[in-house]
């Protein structure tokens, strides 16, 4: 069912009507219901980036808390506590985890496979509703006191502590779990089914791989989580006696049920940021992705080695040392495949035509702070340096690095590079520009500090501090209003571009990956013709169109359908 | 939970195109749309794939899910094996067997209610779905009579299986117990039921020494509590409310930490109740459907994946079965 | 990755309308013959059987090995014979072996370590139990079994 187009301007369908997913059907309804992809893409954006709104704000409660000893803004470390226990709850389960493939995810894979939507669309919609149920006991959970025992839920405290909330907000997450699984579940079997003709799976973009590798990752390990989450709230209603070791329970167990999930689930984060930033060197620097097979293949060996590690969570809980052995060896061999990576991407850029856009500045960052954190996961991975780290600072500024610098960096970078398809607008360029330069800046200087700290000794989660920590702190502080104000213009930059932005064409950014084939934003159902499946990383034949003004993918230079075709840069 | 399992079982059924207007596209050529196939199929193959498929990962994650607890149960059972050698006569292996022929035997109903709708057989398949939801009925039914009983007994979890069914009685029970010879002063554990262990056995009369009968002669878990108490020779404390003594609570062969077998009992049994329930809910949806005539040889799809979550159903149960029942 | 079709015996195009005839052919999928079915139900509550009584013979620390296989096979039927495994899709049964392979991932870690501690366990009533029959039933046996000084 090839329908092989040569003319290009019967796919592109970007000022004929202004008929698109947005305008398709009209209010409050059309919207609660859809079972539109792309729709439900948009809602998940929405909730998500409010949620990480909401998150941030609770980070800069405690870190202003931390600028001095003592008491700063709270003198009640209880509430101190609560602030720390909401930035991470939040963020883990309400923002990144979803973040990727469910905003961006839900949005770009149908299109980017040339499927007219994901397999199950009502299940889809159906995740969505139950991302809102999980926010919804968070906001109950507020309500009934908050919760102080942290994301992780540590046993025995999350048991007995008297926060009223912890029970609403573990019964939340469980529900957010469920939201994960079942999108995970649709995007395995749009992958495996939904192809069309030519769209093998070595000829999909590295963004479908890394969501594929999510996506296996979220169906094995958040069922764990479901029952661990499960096990707590028997636990602390009824006593059964499981992880309590007052009742004969071992409190180790729960945090190796808990990390059975929760490795995995930083895997879940990062992954879709690593499809991300595949897509992004490639496109804005107009070179083919260097070693695609491999980028694909290390996809895959992170989400299966993921599974294998979770104990290096556990060094100092008092796991017995052979485990402690194992899990430090094999947690040394699971870096590999993101090193692989990273050469990779590197590779790419090499006698790249890099243009510094947003996307690509954002995508530079991450290689760099990828970089940092990765590297300091080995300090903690080594058991004799995590005997003096864990629990530090160090490890704080570790996942920040890996989760915030790089998971969360390369989410933001994607929507700046599918803003023009999801909303047809440009943002100001320049604009996006700056504000990513202030965010790196200011993540640094929050976050580097703190590995200064964490070697010297200060202990995470502490409300309190010896003065000898005090300056590092207040430059993490500062670090962190210089963050936030380059979010906050990174959000007016993409919001204004809603009323004043320029009208985008179709592919502003000479993509060859099928998304940039329809026009910006997409029609109700994706392609009006089926799309011809080529080389998505071939830009040898992505030329600029002024009456476009845009990129337009020219067929008579595509190696593959015309051999005489003159060589191009950009080809692989 | 999966009591959600009801909702997406028919996720490649589309049948009155609930999306908004089509429009003009039209990407699938020259065969037309059969009623059943969802607009974003290309073929009615395809969506049973993509179902079939579906369906398996959420047994992946069902697996994985009931997997958390039974990695509970190993490493309780490897911690405590006293615990459970002893424990395990509380239950009824002839109910647990039942049980498990039960579910075998809905599990047999429930392929052929989908063989029956692949050959476009609907009474037979009607009647099979209603004896595979009777399966379901009567093992809940087995499993409350299972549950009540314990309950009653307080052989359940916590430490409320420290607590006497009834505290009045219970207090007089333990003045009783009180009169006997004072215990040892430190410690020691009952590792070997069969051993007497106690120091302070050997100091009970030895008539009293006699009359009580080894662990692994335990009762059913359906026999009456005085008929059990006769058996064990232990002074029932006939108290003013004739309520039973708590048996467990006297047994001297009892081990410490008991009271986490029947935690893990009850979390395990049931979350898998549970899960019968919800594949009860299923089944009567399935009627519903069927009754209405939506299946066929042409679809069947809900039929079929409504079938592999049962069979999970009954797997899980397949394994419960010999680590609660027939442990030895 | 691309799945080679199975040789399906149901799976011709669109047009099997069989209407007619008292025994339809589905228009996807394969069909089971019942005595497949029934015969893998018979094995199962024969093996029930086996198992239920192989429990009453004492092979020492062997009767959970036994429990434990005989429910593998039976399970193994199930997933075969009544989940269709036999004949479906091979990635289906790659998912399956695979979420039982991560379930004894998960197991013998968790085992391993706990094994490693196990002598160091206290051994008597842990102490909220302790509370509890100090005040509701003191003179129970289990009740001796304490590590606490009384």
């Amino acid at each position: 069912m090839t329908t092989i187009n040569a003319n290009p301007d019967a796919i592109l369908d970007t000022h004929a009507s202004r008929d698109n997913y947005l305008t398709h059907t009209r209010g409050f309804l059309s919207w609660a219901f859809t079972l539109d992809h792309k729709r439900i893409g948009v809602m998940y954006l929405v909730g998500v980036l409010t949620a990480f709104f909401v998150g941030g704000i609770f980070a800069l409660l405690l870190r202003t808390e931390l600028l001095t000893p003592g008491a700063t803004i709270t003198a009640d470390p209880n509430v101190y506590n609560q602030w720390f226990t909401l930035h991470g709850a939040i963020m883990v389960f309400l923002v990144i985890i979803p973040s990727i493939p469910a905003a961006l995810g839900n949005f770009i894979l149908p299109i980017m496979l040339g499927a007219k939507d994901v397999a199950f669309p009502r299940l889809n919609l159906f995740s969505f509703w139950l991302w809102m149920a999980g926010a919804l006991f968070a906001v109950v959970a507020l309500m009934r006191g908050g919760f102080d025992t942290g994301w992780t839920f540590y046993v025995p405290y999350s048991t007995t502590t008297e926060t009223g909330g912890v029970i609403p907000v573990v019964v939340g997450v469980f529900i957010l779990g469920f939201s994960s699984i079942f999108t995970g579940m649709n995007f395995v079997v749009t992958i495996h089914k939904l192809r069309p003709p030519g769209m093998t799976w070595f000829r999909m973009p590295l963004f479908l791989w890394a969501l594929y590798s999510t996506a296996l990752i979220q169906v094995l390990a958040t069922p764990v989580l479901a029952i661990t989450l499960l096990l707590l709230i028997v636990e602390r209603a009824v006593g059964i006696g499981i992880f309590t070791p007052s009742l004969g329970g071992d409190p180790v167990l729960f945090q190796h049920f808990f990390w059975f999930y929760s490795h995995p689930a930083v895997y879940i984060m990062i992954l879709p940021g690593m499809g991300i930033v595949s897509e992004l060197f490639a496109v804005h620097a107009h070179r083919h992705i260097f070693g695609y097979r491999f980028i694909a293949y290390s996809s895959v060996a992170i989400a299966i080695f993921s599974f294998l590690v979770w104990g290096h969570h556990m060094f100092v809980s008092g796991q017995s040392p052979l485990i402690n052995t194992l899990f430090s060896a094999i947690s040394f061999s699971v870096a590999i495949p993101s090193a692989v990576k990273v050469f990779n991407w590197t590779a790419t850029l090499y006698k790249g035509s890099i243009s510094l856009t947003t996307p690509m500045l954002y995508a530079l960052a991450f290689l760099i702070l990828f970089t940092i954190g990765g590297l300091t996961g080995l300090h903690l991975a080594t058991l004799n340096t995590d005997v003096h780290l864990h629990d530090t600072y160090f490890v704080v500024a570790h996942f920040h690095y890996v989760m915030m610098g790089s998971a969360l960096i390369a989410m933001i970078g994607g929507l700046h590079h599918w803003w023009p398809k999801i909303t047809g607008r440009l943002y100001n360029e320049r604009l996006g520009s700056l504000a990513c330069i202030i965010i790196f800046i200011g993540f640094n200087v929050t976050f580097f500090t703190q590995f200064m700290l964490g070697s010297h000794g200060m202990p995470r989660r502490y409300y309190d501090y010896q003065p000898e920590f005090t300056t590092y702190h207040q430059i993490s502080t500062m670090g962190s209003y210089i963050m936030a104000s380059g979010f906050l213009i990174t959000a007016w930059c993409l919001l204004s571009s809603l009323w004043n932005g320029e009208r985008s064409p179709a592919n502003p950014w000479g993509g060859r990956s099928l998304e940039w084939q329809c026009s910006s934003p997409p029609p109700h159902d994706n392609f009006p013709t089926q799309p011809r499946v080529g080389d998505c990383y071939d830009f040898s034949c992505v030329v600029w169109s002024e009456e476009e003004n845009g990129y337009v993918v020219d067929r008579s230079l595509d190696p593959e359908l015309n051999p005489n075709a003159p060589k191009r840069a950009g080809a692989h | 939970m999966s009591s959600i399992t009801a909702g997406t079982q028919g996720h490649g059924h589309d049948a009155h195109g609930a999306h908004g207007a089509h429009g003009a596209h039209d990407a699938h050529g020259a065969h037309d749309h059969p009623p059943f196939l969802a607009h974003h199929f290309e073929s009615p193959q395809q969506q049973f794939d993509s179902a079939k498929l579906g369906m398996w990962l959420f047994l992946a994650t069902e697996v994985l899910f009931f997997g958390g607890l039974f990695v509970a149960y190993a490493v309780l059972r490897m911690r405590f094996p006293e615990v459970f050698s002893y424990a395990s006569h509380y239950l009824d292996t002839i109910m647990g067997g039942v049980n498990t022929a039960v579910l075998i035997l809905s599990s047999l109903t429930m392929a052929l209610a989908v063989r029956f709708a692949q050959t476009g057989r609907k009474a037979a398949m009607l009647i099979c779905l209603w004896l595979t939801l009777a399966g379901a009925a009567g093992f809940m039914v087995i499993k409350y009579f299972e549950y009540t009983h314990k309950i009653h007994e307080h052989l359940v979890w916590g430490t409320t299986f420290y607590v006497p069914p009834d505290n009045a009685e219970g207090q007089t029970e333990a003045t009783e117990l009180a009169k006997e010879p004072p215990p040892a002063p430190l410690g020691v554990t009952v590792a070997d039921p069969t051993q007497p262990a106690l120091p302070v056995l050997a100091k009970v009369p030895a008539t009293d020494a006699a009359a009580i009968k080894p662990a692994a002669r335990a009762p059913s878990g359906l026999a009456s509590p005085r008929e059990m108490a006769k058996a064990e020779g232990i002074k029932t404390g006939e108290g003013t409310t004739g309520a039973h003594p708590s048996l467990h609570l006297e047994d001297r062969k009892m081990p410490p930490n008991t009271h986490l077998f029947f935690g893990i009992y009850y979390a395990m049994t049931g979350l898998h109740g549970v899960h019968v329930i919800a594949g009860g809910v299923m089944l009567i949806w399935l009627i519903w459907r069927g009754m209405r005539g939506d299946f066929g040889p042409k679809y069947y799809t809900p039929v079929d994946a409504g079938g592999l979550y049962w069979h999970i159903v009954d797997l899980v149960w397949i394994f419960l079965f010999p680590l609660f029942y027939l442990i030895h | 990755m691309a799945h080679a079709t199975t040789s399906n015996p149901g799976t011709h195009g669109g047009h099997a309308g069989h209407g007619g005839h008292a025994e339809g052919h589905p228009l996807v999928g394969h069909l089971v013959p019942i005595s497949t079915l029934v015969g893998t139900a018979a094995a199962l509550i024969v093996l029930t059987v086996i198992t239920v009584a192989v429990r009453y013979i004492d092979v020492g620390e062997f009767n959970i090995h036994i429990a434990i296989g005989i429910a593998v096979i039976k399970a193994a039927l199930v997933a075969a014979f009544f989940m269709h495994l036999r004949w479906d899709r091979p990635f289906n049964l790659l998912i399956f072996v695979a979420c039982v392979l991560f379930v004894v991932l998960m197991l013998s870690f968790c085992v391993m370590d706990t094994q490693q501690y196990k002598n160091l366990q206290f051994k008597g009533n842990p102490p909220a139990v302790e509370t509890t029959l100090k005040a509701n039933a003191p003179g129970a046996p289990v009740a001796r079994h304490t590590q606490y000084q009384p």
